[in-house]
């Protein structure tokens, strides 16, 4: 395992040679933002908030997934990303129908903290209102489309930790949505393991416990974390 | 916009040029909470033929909310009003325990009965103190420019600090208890969502004496100012209707809980024992073009239309505190029960007019006062046992409170998953809105003769509805100037005269 150095925010840091931007400056204890990144499951570099500026490129990359090179030189924070960070939350609250005040989630929700870190006073594009679907079939979880962001989270855990792959992707575009089985009410799957991983990893109000009231869902993303990082090091089988 | 309002005032003066030749509007009614405006119609001897309350904003919850979550809803629809968000968390709450088939843990239950009684206070103190305390004390004809809550701090400055804490009081309860003043997301269908801890209880207890001492205080002085205002007490809304409240089912003072009763104006028990939860037997709601706000009626008497306005057995009725007072035999506390004996004295068995709202207010502040120094002894609100998990057992669950305002009422369909269908809200203003029209028709044909417009009469006309205290929405304009236009418009279309005052 050879050590790359680099630099980020002309901060000298070492990573490992398969350590990815992000996770180097986070081993350094430097804060990228992120959103569909999620720890024990596979990255896909599709919310675009972790993008940096890499000396000699033009074009900026997903921290989350570029790998690092020695000599590099990263910046995170540049006013020019600052700018595309903020504009990237304004599409993603204009898009969907995000409602603080009344949303189970409200004080524990990632894409609410992002707001807050990225200094979104407001939403400068038009509100789209979509008109979207909510699933409460389910006895124990539900799920209101109006507050996904298509981080595709759930589908990851379902998929890779659980195994079950009972979420994926419906439509296109902005038409797209989360689906249980193909496209059946949740609480008709025959999948579905009601283990709640998909619950634990939601960013948002998406995917809740039954009956919580507003702003009453808490998560427990270490759990995740946990079960990988149990089962990779083969903690059970001692 | 100004051109937009007056072709509005031409239009709808137009309309009612068969009956009316003038017309004198109040736009925007200040120091009330929401959005409202006034026309007075007159005739050409300058007789006030008619007058009409006109709410006009229009918010939509019955209808976004369809869709929703059960779970959401107190959450939601708290967000209704930012005076009285408990009153509607309380009543979904309920709504949703029944849909849900479960009885509410009996600390829940007392607790959330603590909240509503700080909700019930500080509402009210709001309404006397910030809204209604500058026309009493400052007088109804005295300078607009300082009749308001800062006037009334330089003025009494000892009242008005009074006042502003014991609404602070109010506040902290509701805060204690769901982490909030405004807001709080903490009764859930099944009971509570945190319980109240001996800290918090030792807290509201160390500042019941106080407060205690303000509302006296307060209510020693507005019975000393009673005998100058016995003119507006005679015309402020004083008028026979039905009065409507919850009841215990000893008959006493009630406010969470409890069967509906109706007296008439001579204070006869017309109906009694109504389950709350089947209001539609017995409530009725009538719709007319010229206003957002719903006209509820006793359904038995029937809707008063307004070829039959003189008719005195009809459905119109009033809540609130005036009629919680007027429908209870009893309150339960003894320095309550012994203003509420001189309150009855005012009228009999009844007292008719609405003026007396804001007595009835003070009254129910010291009550609130007494029952919460009760509930705070009782050992069994520190229990953990706050919540009734079930699913949805029921489709359909009426929720029935009483509101600073008066009684209120969510009814709920949902599907088989929890999903709403249907939302039907009472609020206790509409139901008041009948009987707030007939009040301002009351003031304006005593105060205005011709066409001169005195400001003091539409600042009476303002105070007959602020008796009330009518919760339009979540605003309030408890400080300063709204701008306010009134229009004398003759038959040609002219103005004849036309006061403007601008906002500061």
């Amino acid at each position: 395992m050879s050590v790359k150095t680099l630099t980020v925010n002309d901060r000298f840091i070492s990573a490992r040679e398969e350590e990815t931007i992000l996770e180097a400056a986070k081993d350094a204890g430097i804060h990228i933002p992120t959103l569909c990144y999620l720890e024990g499951v596979s990255e896909v570099g599709a919310c675009r908030l972790c993008l940096v500026e890499i000396a000699g490129s033009n074009k900026l990359q997903p921290a989350c997934v570029t790998k690092v090179v020695e000599g590099m030189e990263v910046s995170t924070n540049t006013p020019r990303l600052q700018q595309y960070r903020r504009t990237i939350v304004e599409m993603l609250f204009a898009e969907g129908n995000h409602i603080c005040s009344v949303c189970v989630a409200n004080g524990n929700c990632e894409l609410q903290d992002l707001a807050i870190e990225t200094g979104m006073t407001h939403v400068r594009l038009e509100y789209h209102f979509p008109d979207r679907q909510v699933d409460v079939s389910h006895d124990r979880f539900g799920i209101d489309r109006n507050r996904c962001i298509l981080c595709t989270r759930c589908v990851r855990v379902c998929d890779e930790i659980e195994g079950a792959h009972t979420w994926d992707m419906a439509g296109r575009g902005t038409n797209s949505y989360v689906i249980t089985d193909l496209d059946r009410p949740w609480g008709t799957s025959s999948t579905c393991t009601s283990c709640g991983k998909c619950v634990n990893a939601c960013p948002t109000g998406a995917l809740f416990y039954r009956g919580v009231s507003v702003g009453e869902m808490k998560r427990d993303r270490a759990k995740l974390d946990f079960l990988m990082t149990a089962r990779e090091k083969k903690q059970w089988n001692v | 916009m100004l051109n937009e309002a007056i072709s509005f005032k031409f239009k709808s003066s137009n309309e009612s040029l068969r009956t009316a030749m003038k017309k004198v509007v109040i736009d925007p009614v200040t120091r009330i909470e929401g959005h409202a405006k006034i026309s007075i119609y007159l005739d050409d001897a300058g007789q006030v033929t008619d007058a009409r309350f006109h709410v006009t904003e229009f918010r939509g919850f019955e209808k976004f909310c369809e869709g929703r979550p059960l779970w959401e809803m107190p959450g939601i629809t708290a967000r209704i009003c930012g005076i009285c968000p408990v009153s509607h968390l309380l009543a979904s709450a309920k709504a949703g325990d029944r849909i849900l088939s479960v009885t509410v843990p009996p600390a829940a239950a007392k607790l959330r009965r603590l909240m509503n009684l700080g909700q019930i206070i500080q509402s009210h103190a709001l309404s006397f103190f910030h809204l209604s305390a500058p026309d009493f004390l400052l007088g109804m004809d005295s300078d607009p420019q300082s009749r308001n809550l800062f006037g009334l701090i330089a003025a009494e400055p000892e009242l008005a600090r009074g006042g502003i804490r014991l609404r602070q009081f109010g506040q902290e309860v509701i805060e204690i208890l769901g982490g909030r003043k405004i807001h709080p997301s903490w009764a859930v269908p099944g009971g509570v969502r945190a319980p109240l801890s001996e800290e918090g209880r030792d807290r509201i207890q160390k500042r019941i004496p106080e407060v205690r001492t303000t509302i006296l205080k307060a209510l020693e002085r507005f019975k000393q100012l009673l005998q100058d205002y016995e003119k507006e007490a005679q015309t402020f809304g004083n008028f026979p209707t039905l009065f409507m409240g919850l009841v215990t089912d000893e008959g006493w003072w009630e406010y969470y809980d409890g069967c509906i009763r109706f007296v008439d104006s001579g204070g006869n028990i017309i109906a009694d024992r109504l389950d709350p939860t089947r209001y539609q037997e017995f409530i009725g709601e009538a719709v007319e073009p010229w206003s957002y706000l719903k006209f509820p009626y006793y359904r038995p008497l029937g809707y008063l239309t307004q070829s039959d306005r003189s008719r005195l057995d009809s459905g119109i009725y009033r809540v609130g505190p005036l009629a919680r007072l007027n429908v209870c035999t009893h309150i339960g506390t003894p320095l309550a029960d012994k203003e509420l004996k001189e309150f009855r004295d005012l009228g009999g068995a009844t007292v008719l007019s609405s003026f007396f709202y804001h007595y009835a207010r003070l009254i129910e502040i010291l009550a609130s006062i007494e029952r919460i120094e009760m509930l705070l002894n009782d050992p069994e609100l520190f229990s953990d046992r706050l919540r009734a998990n079930a699913d949805i057992n029921q489709l359909e669950g009426v929720g029935v409170s009483e509101a600073p305002r008066g009684t209120l009422f969510h009814h709920y369909r949902v599907d088989e998953n929890g999903l709403i269908q249907k939302v039907n809200l009472i609020i206790a203003t509409g139901q008041n809105n009948l009987a707030m029209n007939r009040t301002v028709a009351q003031i304006a044909r005593h105060f205005i003769q011709g066409s001169d417009i005195p400001e003091g009469m539409l600042n009476r006309v303002e105070a007959g509805i602020r008796a009330f205290d009518p919760c339009l929405s979540c605003s309030t304009h408890a400080a300063g100037q709204m701008p306010l236009h009134i229009q004398l418009i003759g038959v040609d279309g002219n103005i004849i005269n036309e006061v403007w005052r601008v906002q500061q």
